[in-house]
């Protein structure tokens, strides 16, 4: 039984969906693979992040595919060479973070192989079977897949990182990457920030429908910066063209779990419930007390966000 | 350009589902059911890609009960030309979904195939890769903005770090993200025509697509309940609260 893992693409360094992916592939037992895959274009780029990735804690043989077809992900081009390395390695499971390379790769990857695939796993019971939530994580499921390969996609949330240190994998070019000529990079928008990625900061301050507009976000941003934090908002935030949809937090945005949450004029939706609740510190601030937020929270404070912000800013 | 667009009947998004006493599902009799709502922003943007004269023809299609025709029903009214329910009672799977999609896909010849990026029942995001990867095309999953041209479509999509631009060539699969459209509601007049448009049943089997569901479920449990915590009555306690209490700050 060998697990192979698709790592999420990196320009340097081994990204932290990589390193919880492994620790939901260091339950299966058995040997584990990673795929580095992307397009140095003459840098550094994929040597540098398989030599990165060798050392990583519990990780055997790390197999890297470096070509310009590969640059930016396109899951035309990375699905037919993960089922080629499927096909002849002979893994068990194929296991993809659950980001929007994970989610976009995984499925295309396990209709190949005509596999399931089992989204967004939050436990692993054996390697068959797992728990992963449904319904916005208002019920938990356990399955269980009869097919000969498993492939699924990791919440990176639900499993500890493994260390990014202590091991010695050998490294290997794996052949197969082709064009497959139906899709083409066009251009990126990534937002600039200085703060800490949504997924991985240790503290969250989001913003809901009652920020008002998207002119007072400077208002978390400041509390943000004090805290080392990131910045997230509801879905009714990002509906209502406050902020970009990345900032979204919840069901269909992201799912996340700091050690501190501070939820500003959220309402508590279920859709966003979904996506912070297994935050370990909840803070909730709004001045409707009745709001479901304030059923989760640790510490809610009923109070105007135009005051309190502020006010915490200052004292924090 | 024919337009084919999947549609799917789930929980609607405003029921607290309530896990059932035997733990092998969600409570769904008697709860309200209604269009899964990336599917309803599938149907506005084929409607919007036809009214700018992009699109010829709308075919909206189901793969579920028999009561999945009141979905296609609600997206016949909203603009669609005519429905197809590929009629199961079994649980449906993403796979399965995807290889009656395919079959239908095959039979119809569409230009374009556009679907919700996940279901809000379970949650699986799958079925639209997998329907491009089973016809050999290209898919623009998460879809902000759809751009057709001669021959390809330009996709924006939502990355996890903002948005990125793909140009896919024709025919290709295009997934839903919530800021593509603000789906219209369907008036009167309009709901009262939809049901004299065509809206045929097949059934799986003659499509010869094997919808057995892959992943069994053996339980379905409610998650642990977060307890509820304290108000404070000031920023000062909370502060003090976070520093001394919960030792986050």
């Amino acid at each position: 039984m060998t697990t192979l893992v698709i790592a999420e693409p990196s320009v340097e360094g081994v990204k932290v969906p990589t390193l919880t992916t492994l620790g939901a592939a260091s339950k299966l037992g058995g040997d584990v693979h990673v795929l580095v895959l992307g397009y140095s274009d003459g840098g550094q780029g994929v040597g540098a992040v398989a030599e990165a990735t060798a050392k990583v804690a519990g990780v055997a043989k790390v197999l890297t595919a470096d070509a310009a077809e590969l640059a930016h992900g396109l899951a035309e081009n990375v699905a037919p060479l993960v089922v080629g390395l499927v096909k002849s390695g002979g893994y068990s499971h194929v296991l993809a973070p659950s980001t929007t390379f994970g989610k976009n790769v995984a499925p295309r990857v396990a209709a190949l192989l005509d596999v399931a695939q089992i989204s967004d796993i939050t436990g692993v019971e054996s390697p068959d079977t797992f728990t992963r939530p449904i319904y916005a994580g208002n019920a938990i499921a356990t399955v269980q897949s009869s097919d000969p390969v498993k492939v699924a996609t990791v919440r990176g949330t639900a499993f500890e990182a493994v260390a990014a240190t202590g091991g010695s994998a050998a490294v290997e070019a794996a052949a197969g990457a082709a064009d497959a000529g139906l899709s083409k990079f066009v251009s990126q928008e990534v937002s600039k920030s200085e703060r800490p990625e949504l997924t991985s900061a240790r503290v969250i301050v989001s913003g809901g429908r009652g920020m008002q507009s998207g002119d007072n976000f400077p208002l978390l941003e400041a509390l943000a910066d004090k805290l080392g934090a990131a910045v997230g908002a509801s879905r009714a935030a990002v509906d209502a063209g406050f902020v970009p949809n990345d900032y979204q937090v919840g069901q269909t945005g992201k799912i996340v779990a700091p050690e501190l949450y501070i939820a500003v004029g959220i309402s508590g939706a279920i859709q966003h419930l979904a996506g912070m609740k297994d935050s370990k510190v909840i803070v909730a601030i709004n001045k409707d007390e009745e709001a479901p937020i304030f059923q989760i929270a640790d510490y809610g404070l009923v109070a105007d966000l135009f005051k309190a912000v502020p006010e915490l800013t200052a004292e924090v | 350009m024919k337009v084919l667009v999947a549609v799917k009947r789930v929980v609607d998004y405003n029921v607290k589902v309530r896990v059932k006493a035997d733990g092998m599902g969600v409570e769904t009799a008697n709860v309200k059911m209604s269009m899964n709502p990336f599917d309803e922003i599938a149907v506005e943007e084929a409607v919007r890609l036809k009214e700018a004269g992009k699109a010829t023809e709308i075919v909206v299609v189901s793969v579920g009960p028999t009561q999945a025709q009141e979905t296609l029903r609600t997206a016949l009214a909203m603009g669609a030309d005519r429905a197809i329910l590929v009629q199961t009672d079994v649980e449906t799977q993403s796979l399965g979904v995807a290889k009656a999609l395919k079959a239908l896909a095959e039979k119809e010849q569409p230009g374009l195939v556009i679907l919700g990026k996940q279901a809000i029942d379970d949650d699986a995001n799958q079925t639209g890769q997998m329907l491009a990867a089973l016809l050999g095309w290209a898919q623009g999953t998460f879809a902000s903005k759809v751009v057709p041209a001669e021959g390809t479509i330009a996709v924006t999509r939502e990355i996890d770090g903002g948005l990125e631009t793909v140009e896919l060539k024709l025919p290709a699969v295009v997934t839903t993200d919530l800021r593509l459209n603000e789906p219209r509601y369907a008036s009167l007049p309009n709901i009262m025509k939809a049901k004299k448009k065509p809206l045929e049943t097949v059934d799986a089997a003659s499509l010869g697509v094997d919808l057995t569901p892959r992943l069994k479920t053996l339980k379905v449990a409610e998650p642990p309940k977060r307890a509820g915590g304290v108000k404070v009555g000031s920023v000062q306690e909370l502060v003090a609260k976070l520093k001394t209490e919960a030792r986050v700050i």
